[in-house]
């Protein structure tokens, strides 16, 4: 089911006509209303009548959060404030936070692609939503609601926290779709399952989750699976383009299914900013097609992905975005070669035998950087034989080299020797950059 | 006989092993025989003791990588030639060695070896 199949499953030939139209309207637009793009075009030596069709798009200069921040809080916004009709903010770990003015527009716009999200998820308007994401400047809770009332839905607007009414109205009302983050969801998960009174089958009518606002992986999605006994699905999106809706999985759940009539993808090499070859890992950076409050023109989201552009067996054509393996902020260059943890990570989690715990140590001895990995060994495949203990680093020096291009040296350590962070995961260290 | 033996893997780094032997000291448990033998980055410490089940679940309470194998013990004269008879029997059957240790006091000598077949070792050794 689609919410609207004209769009979605329209020929590519023909959407990149209107992706072509649509670009030539918004480069004019804020080149004519918005110092800060008319600046950085001038500066790239383009105008907006270079800008013919969506091939043009590479020509364009890029923009970043950094951009943003610097024109806080109104400088990057192209509409006049009587037509702004909301704001939304990041969270702004650092510093101001990133603000965005949408307008009447753009709102409608936001609805329809979680609208389309949620049709992808199979909920119609017989569906009951429970929107747990946060209300307020966070974009979760009312792109969400805003879009499953678009859809038809029901919408019990519950926002995050006091997760015993959140079951308790879960249970009495009978939501079918729960919207919230994964890391929630999961809690939520743990709870009802705590909960003496409540039976997962035979108190709840939960069928769907549209879980997103950060990175999760296959195996989160197998527990919130088996625990909710619901389908997980993936939606995507970011505040600078607009809020969740961005994208969302399908019923596949091979790829979450970018809306590209609005958001433009691409996926550039973050170190020579150059476009890769289609299905190539790299960064992903987005235009937005029909934004009219706070466009942005090739902001780059420092998320590495890739895109699959072939057509789905849902039947939509638009393009599929894999999996977030992470920043490209954590990229380093060593020997040469680009380099991400990301990489690393995933080889590790190839092999069962270790815990998935690593610290990578960069340094430069005599010219020559050195590039040291310490994997944590999972105490239950720990056994007694030098040998194959040798064998099982010689696995992972081998996986890695083949998959990056040069060889570490691997250094197997017992568990709990990798010092735990309680927030965000320090995984490397690069001892050149202490030098400087 | 065919006995347990605790294999633990440990860090190559300073004050590991003294971790290993306080934590065993303190829960009561004696060492019988001990051997550590390391690559370039870790140690496989090796040793038996009067209760192999209790320092197994003591030192994996304190988050070791601990295993338990079979090995092989038997006891000798301390006489020369006489672990080049055992030896020998055991290379003859094509039971290959992965290691062993020895040590003697007084007239007897204690030797530990851990082969592919255990069992089939044991009898060869036991004959």
């Amino acid at each position: 089911m689609f919410f609207n199949p004209e769009i979605e499953t329209m020929d590519r030939a023909q959407l990149r006509e209107l992706q072509s139209e649509r670009l030539v309207k918004i480069v004019k637009y804020t080149y004519d209303n918005v110092e800060f793009y008319r600046k950085r075009m001038d500066e790239a030596g383009v105008k907006p009548g270079d800008i013919k069709s969506i091939d043009d798009i590479s020509k364009l200069p890029f923009m970043q959060k950094k951009d943003l921040r610097d024109y806080y809080p109104y400088g990057t916004f192209a509409a006049p404030l009587k037509d702004i009709v909301r704001f939304h903010a990041s969270s702004g770990t650092t510093g101001k936070p990133i603000v965005a003015g949408y307008t009447r527009n753009d709102l409608a716009n936001w609805a329809e692609g979680v609208a389309r999200c949620l049709t992808a998820y199979g909920a119609t308007k017989e569906d009951i939503l429970q929107v747990s994401y946060g209300y307020g400047l966070f974009t979760g809770g009312l792109g969400a609601h805003d879009g499953g009332q678009l859809l038809g839905a029901t919408v019990l607007p519950m926002s995050s926290g006091n997760t015993a009414k959140q079951i308790m109205l879960m249970k009495d009302l009978g939501s079918t779709g729960l919207c919230c983050t994964p890391s929630y969801a999961l809690f939520l998960a743990e709870s009802i399952a705590e909960d003496p009174n409540t039976d997962i089958d035979k108190d709840l009518k939960l069928k769907f989750g549209a879980f997103g606002a950060e990175p999760w992986t296959e195996n989160m999605r197998k527990e919130l699976e088996t625990k909710l006994h619901i389908k997980a699905y993936d939606i995507y999106g970011l505040t600078e383009v607009s809020g969740p809706g961005v994208g969302g999985e399908c019923e596949y759940q091979d790829g979450t299914h970018l809306w590209e009539d609005m958001f433009f993808p691409e996926i550039i090499d973050p170190v020579t900013l150059q476009p890769v070859e289609p299905g190539q890992q790299g960064e992903l950076v987005f235009t937005t097609l029909l934004k009219e409050g706070m466009p942005v023109i090739r902001y780059r989201t420092r998320d590495l992905t890739h895109l699959i552009y072939e057509k789905c067996r849902c039947g939509r054509t638009m393009v599929r975005m894999g999996r977030i393996l992470g920043r490209s902020d954590d990229m380093m260059i060593i020997r040469g070669v680009n380099v991400f943890p990301s990489t690393i990570e995933s080889c590790i989690l190839e092999i069962p035998e270790f815990n998935g715990q690593y610290f990578v140590t960069v340094d430069r001895v005599r010219n020559v950087d050195t590039f040291d990995i310490d994997v944590e060994l999972r105490p239950e495949y720990y056994t007694d034989n030098m040998e194959k203990m040798l064998a099982l680093k010689a696995r992972l020096t081998m996986r890695l080299v083949s998959v990056l291009g040069i060889k570490p040296v691997i250094h197997i350590v017992e568990p709990n020797t990798i010092a735990r962070s309680q927030g965000k995961a320090k995984h490397v260290l690069d001892k050149r950059s202490l030098d400087k | 006989m065919i006995i347990d033996q605790l294999s633990i893997f440990l860090n190559n780094a300073v004050g590991r092993v003294t971790e290993v032997t306080t934590t065993l000291g303190k829960a009561g448990v004696n060492l019988k025989a001990f051997t550590l033998s390391e690559s370039s980055d870790f140690g496989i410490l090796r040793l038996i003791t009067d209760d192999n089940q209790k320092a197994a679940q003591v030192l994996r309470d304190n988050h070791f990588a601990v295993n338990l194998t079979k090995v092989v013990y038997f006891e000798l004269g301390d006489t020369p030639g006489a672990l080049s008879e055992c030896v020998q029997k055991v290379s003859d059957a094509g039971i290959s060695i992965e290691y062993m240790y020895a040590f003697s006091t007084g007239n007897a000598a204690s030797v530990v070896v851990r082969t592919e077949d255990i069992e089939r070792c044991n009898a060869l050794i036991e004959v």
